[in-house]
């Protein structure tokens, strides 16, 4: 007798209703959403801002059916497109009193339409790619090189202070491709020298070199300061990014560090490459600039500029002159600290160019103000107005009557105004919406009519048996798209492509036992001996030959970008799931056939032919 | 239905140096084509521009072509898909850096000047309620003439990195394959259905270069699945050779004997799987549109010469090797068949 015992079937069973969940959402399709997120990194997303949506929506008399809110934005969903439309405009004039200066980014997006009950057990539709989408993709690749050559730089300005200090002569710090050079007078002075900057600093590496009368001491950065300076520079770049791209009021950007030295940005229904590629490009979005003291912020003279300062909610205006001290692509790093007086502070490194232009302004311009501006949105704001107290050159403070909480923040606004490390687009992609459309339909037809094929043919070649096959294939991609959903792994059409490939594939394990059963029939062996051998000794054949064909998905993910990792993931799990498939549940489905008949003389598996007859 | 009624095993094994000779030559064609036609690579590997302009009323290409060789000498343009698509193709130029991202905004402006149109941004909600921004090429009377359909650019610097991926991709399947068939069965398997599957490989990408069909990463990615695929089919048929191997019913068959016993009693599954995924390779083909021509060509003739390689390459090989009934009677392994 041919029978799983009840813990089989229930876990087939089990695994079946999973797929069968977590593949429904798909079908829901979507609803037109309104999402709300901060614009600002001082602004929250939390249960305030949902309460202050809800209200919103109610007082302007739009009905929702839900708020869906993750740690970076909230999203309302509403019946129709008219009602998103409404919802929007309502939602943004509340939020943002001041178009000029959105707090707030309010967009257009799209929410699962699934019951509740899913979604609270995590079952989401599948996570499209840009291709499925449509918008931009762009990739960046980090100047490491860049990054490390400023700090070098900054470095050397940080020597000559350090050496200054501690009153040690020296005949000059120079720069040698990576190292920095430093020359001495005498073997004493260099062992000096190296004692105190070790003190001080503890990224360094040392080595002697001695020419004549010239004493060197030659410093280079250490394998894990260089390292360190790279993360923080790729980070500080992805930062900025994501300030950038808030502009843009984008539904759901993505930007994420690729390998050791690149970016992806990826920009879903932007289509506009020149708007994003610009703001993407943009290198200095801070400025350092003089205050134009005396001059009247409400009737500017010529050659001043007026830039708000936030502070305590209340614009204050600030008169400041027109001509850049510095910009932000001289900034090497900015961060929140106490000052001697245990006071919080922000402490600002500058690059060695940076370093020169400020002590030359901060020697004019002393006991006057100095005023920092960031430009968000093409509009300018006064970020820090402070007075300068004495001569300084790459290495400064600004103090304050700060709390802690603002001094992170300043740190923070100044970061985001200055890439750490220039960076080169060195990949993009844009797909129009027509495109879209066509992937999702080829994509859907190709798979769509080889299964048909494949079950046609499989259903006249094999009777009840090719039957069998169909519905586990069917099985197959029902569990396919579950895990895809499951794992929200993206979706591309490389990745539809691949589904249609190992369902092809996947036929083979049927065949195998198919063919299998019939063989074993014509050998004269009893049916239900015949399932069993057929299906037991199939099995060694389907495992081999899926090893072979995972091999190969592993190694494609392994090495492939970009298309071909989307097909290599989807080929490697529908190898996966195609032997669950083929093997158990159309075995329980054999099973529940056949199994329980005492007496079956013959199987609704085709004609068998024997030879001889 | 019963498509295969074989009394006999058939006498593969006789004409195996016939097959060998066969699949000796085709190699040898695909090697030179390769190396004499080239591959033509898309635009992943040598880097450059690719754009999909659709147009709202066929455009010539000449007018296009004539106009945009000015500023780019060695431009590409064609329809792709209908007639009303257009694609238009940008090497990379060494040292232009930064600003090579920026030609397809400017080409797109060019393309738009010659239909007597201007580039200008526009929003609009989908029907879906969702919002997209995009460039539009329109008339003066804001009707649009074309818009772009898909860029992609590829940097230098992308370009040869993915070569190289590529290649250890290929190694590493070929490696793991290796180890896993030397592990399961013989060093002699192992060999021969690494071997008579590359063999695959090279004749897949002859046929790319002898064609001239564009080489993507997709069609490398068809490559390589097709690669662990097939090799599927080898081991079918070794499986197959060790259970005769150590079948005491079939201890008189010399070794070409049960080779070929092997391959006649494995060929009906062969085909018929192979069937199976070619009607999906060809569903792709026919249904999958431009996206997806090539990979499915790719998917298409590397399933065919799978079959012929795999078989009937792989298992002369394995005969020329040695492949002895004692190697599989050693370790004399009784598995337990009883039926319940």
């Amino acid at each position: 007798m041919n029978r799983y015992p009840i813990w089989k079937n229930l876990m087939i069973g089990v695994v079946l209703i999973f797929g069968l969940l977590y593949t429904l959402p798909n079908f829901f399709g979507e609803v037109p959403a309104v999402q709300v997120s901060t614009a600002r990194s001082s602004l929250k997303v939390d249960d305030d801002l949902e309460k202050r949506v809800l209200e919103i929506l109610t007082s302007a008399k739009i009905e929702n059916s839900g708020v869906v809110r993750d740690q970076a934005s909230l999203r309302v969903r509403v019946k129709d497109i008219d009602t998103q439309q409404k919802a929007r405009e309502s939602v943004d004039r509340a939020l943002n009193p001041d178009p000029k200066n959105p707090g707030y980014v309010v967009a257009l997006n799209l929410l699962s339409a699934s019951p509740k009950w899913l979604t609270a057990i995590n079952a989401l539709p599948m996570y499209l790619g840009l291709d499925l989408r449509g918008g931009v993709h762009f990739l960046l690749q980090v100047d490491m090189q860049g990054a490390v050559s400023k700090q070098i730089d900054a470095t050397a300005g940080d020597l000559r202070t350090l050496l200054r200090q501690k009153k040690l002569s020296h005949g000059g710090v120079s720069r040698e491709g990576d190292k920095l050079a430093l020359r001495l007078r005498s073997e004493a002075d260099r062992k000096q020298a190296q004692n105190i900057i070790r003190d001080a600093r503890d990224d360094l590496e040392f080595a002697e070199r001695t020419e004549g009368n010239d004493f060197w001491l030659i410093a280079t950065l250490t394998a894990p300061a260089r390292k360190s300076i790279q993360e923080e520079a790729i980070k500080q770049n992805i930062v900025t990014l994501h300030n950038r791209v808030n502009e843009l009021g984008v539904a759901e950007p993505v930007i994420q560090q690729q390998g050791l030295d690149r970016i992806v940005v990826q920009l879903p229904g932007v289509q506009d490459v020149s708007k994003a590629k610009d703001l993407i490009g943009r290198t200095a979005t801070l400025q350092v600039r003089m205050v134009a003291e005396g001059a009247d912020p409400i009737n500017p003279p010529p050659g001043v500029d007026v830039f708000p300062e936030i502070r305590d909610g209340q614009e204050v205006p600030h008169a400041v002159k027109k001509q850049v001290v510095l910009t932000g692509d001289r900034f090497v790093k900015a961060s929140a600290t106490f000052d001697s007086n245990q006071q919080p502070a922000v402490s600002v490194d500058l690059d060695s160019a940076g370093g020169l232009i400020m002590r030359d302004t901060t020697r004019e311009y002393i006991h006057k103000q100095m005023a920092i501006v960031l430009f968000e949105k093409g509009r300018g704001e006064a970020i820090s107005v402070a007075t300068i107290q004495g001569e300084f050159s790459n290495k400064f403070q600004i103090t304050g009557n700060f709390s802690a909480e603002d001094t992170t923040r300043l740190a923070i606004l100044i970061r985001s105004g200055s890439l750490a490390a220039p960076m080169d687009i060195i990949e993009e992609r844009v797909i129009g919406p027509s495109a879209v459309a066509e992937n999702i339909q080829k994509g859907f037809n190709s798979t769509l009519w080889g299964f048909v094929a494949i079950a046609a043919f499989m259903c006249t070649y094999y009777m009840l048996f090719g039957v069998i096959s169909t519905i586990a294939l069917s099985a197959n991609v029902l569990l396919l798209i579950a895990v895809l959903s499951f794992c929200q792994a993206t979706l591309t059409l490389p990745g539809i492509a691949a589904i249609a490939l190992t369902l092809g594939m996947a036929i083979d394990s049927n065949v195998l036992i198919n063919e299998r059963i019939r063989e074993e029939l014509r050998n004269g062996v009893s049916p239900q001996a015949a399932i069993t051998a057929g299906y037991e000794r199939a099995f060694d054949t389907i495992l081999d030959s899926n090893v072979t064909t995972l091999i190969a998905g592993i190694a494609l993910f392994a090495f492939g970008s970009g298309p071909v990792k989307g097909f290599a993931v989807v080929h490697c799990l529908g190898i996966l799931t195609s032997m669950f498939s083929a093997v158990l549940v159309s075995r329980m489905i054999t099973n529940f056939v056949y199994g329980y008949r005492r007496k079956l003389d013959k199987l609704g598996i085709g004609q068998i032919w024997k030879p001889g007859v | 239905m019963e498509l295969f009624r074989i009394k006999k095993d058939l006498p593969f094994m006789k004409h195996a140096l016939v097959f060998n000779a066969i699949s000796a030559i085709t190699f040898l064609l695909a090697v030179f084509f390769i190396f004499y036609k080239g591959l033509h690579f898309s635009v992943e590997f040598t880097g450059g521009t690719v754009m999909e302009v659709s147009y709202t009323e066929s455009p010539s290409l000449d007018t296009i072509r004539a106009a945009l060789e000015k500023t780019h000498p060695d431009i590409q343009v064609q329809t792709f898909g209908s007639s009303r698509d257009v694609m238009i193709r940008i090497p990379n130029k060494a040292g232009q850096g930064q600003k090579l991202s920026t030609q397809s905004s400017a080409v797109f402006e060019q393309t738009c000047q010659l239909a007597g149109g201007a580039v200008s941004s526009i929003s609009s909600v989908s029907d879906k309620g969702i919002e997209t921004t995009r460039q539009s090429c329109q008339s003066a009377q804001k009707t649009e003439l074309s818009s772009i359909k898909r860029v992609e650019f590829v940097g230098p610097q992308v370009g040869q990195e993915l070569a190289s991926d590529g290649g250890m991709a290929l190694l590493m399947v070929v490696i793991g394959i290796v180890i896993y068939l030397a592990f399961r069965f013989e060093w002699r398997f192992a060999v021969s259905a690494i071997i008579a599957n590359l063999h695959d490989v090279i004749i897949i990408v002859g046929f790319f270069a002898f064609f001239q069909w564009e080489f993507s990463l997709p069609v490398l990615a068809a490559v390589l699945a097709v690669l662990g695929y097939s090799v599927n089919e080898s081991v079918i048929v070794f499986d197959r050779v060790r259970e005769t191997f150590r079948n005491s019913r079939m201890r008189g068959l010399s070794v070409p004997e049960v080779l070929d016993h092997a391959i006649t009693s494995t060929i009906s599954r062969t085909i018929i799987t192979h069937a199976c995924t070619l009607m999906m390779a060809l569903s792709m083909f026919f249904f999958g549109g431009p996206t997806l021509h090539y990979f499915a060509l790719a998917l298409a003739i590397g399933i065919c010469f799978g079959i012929y390689s795999s078989v009937l390459v792989a298992s002369p090989l394995v005969m020329w090797l040695g492949v002895s009934r004692e190697q599989f009677i050693k370790p004399q392994k009784q598995k337990d068949e009883a039926v319940v």
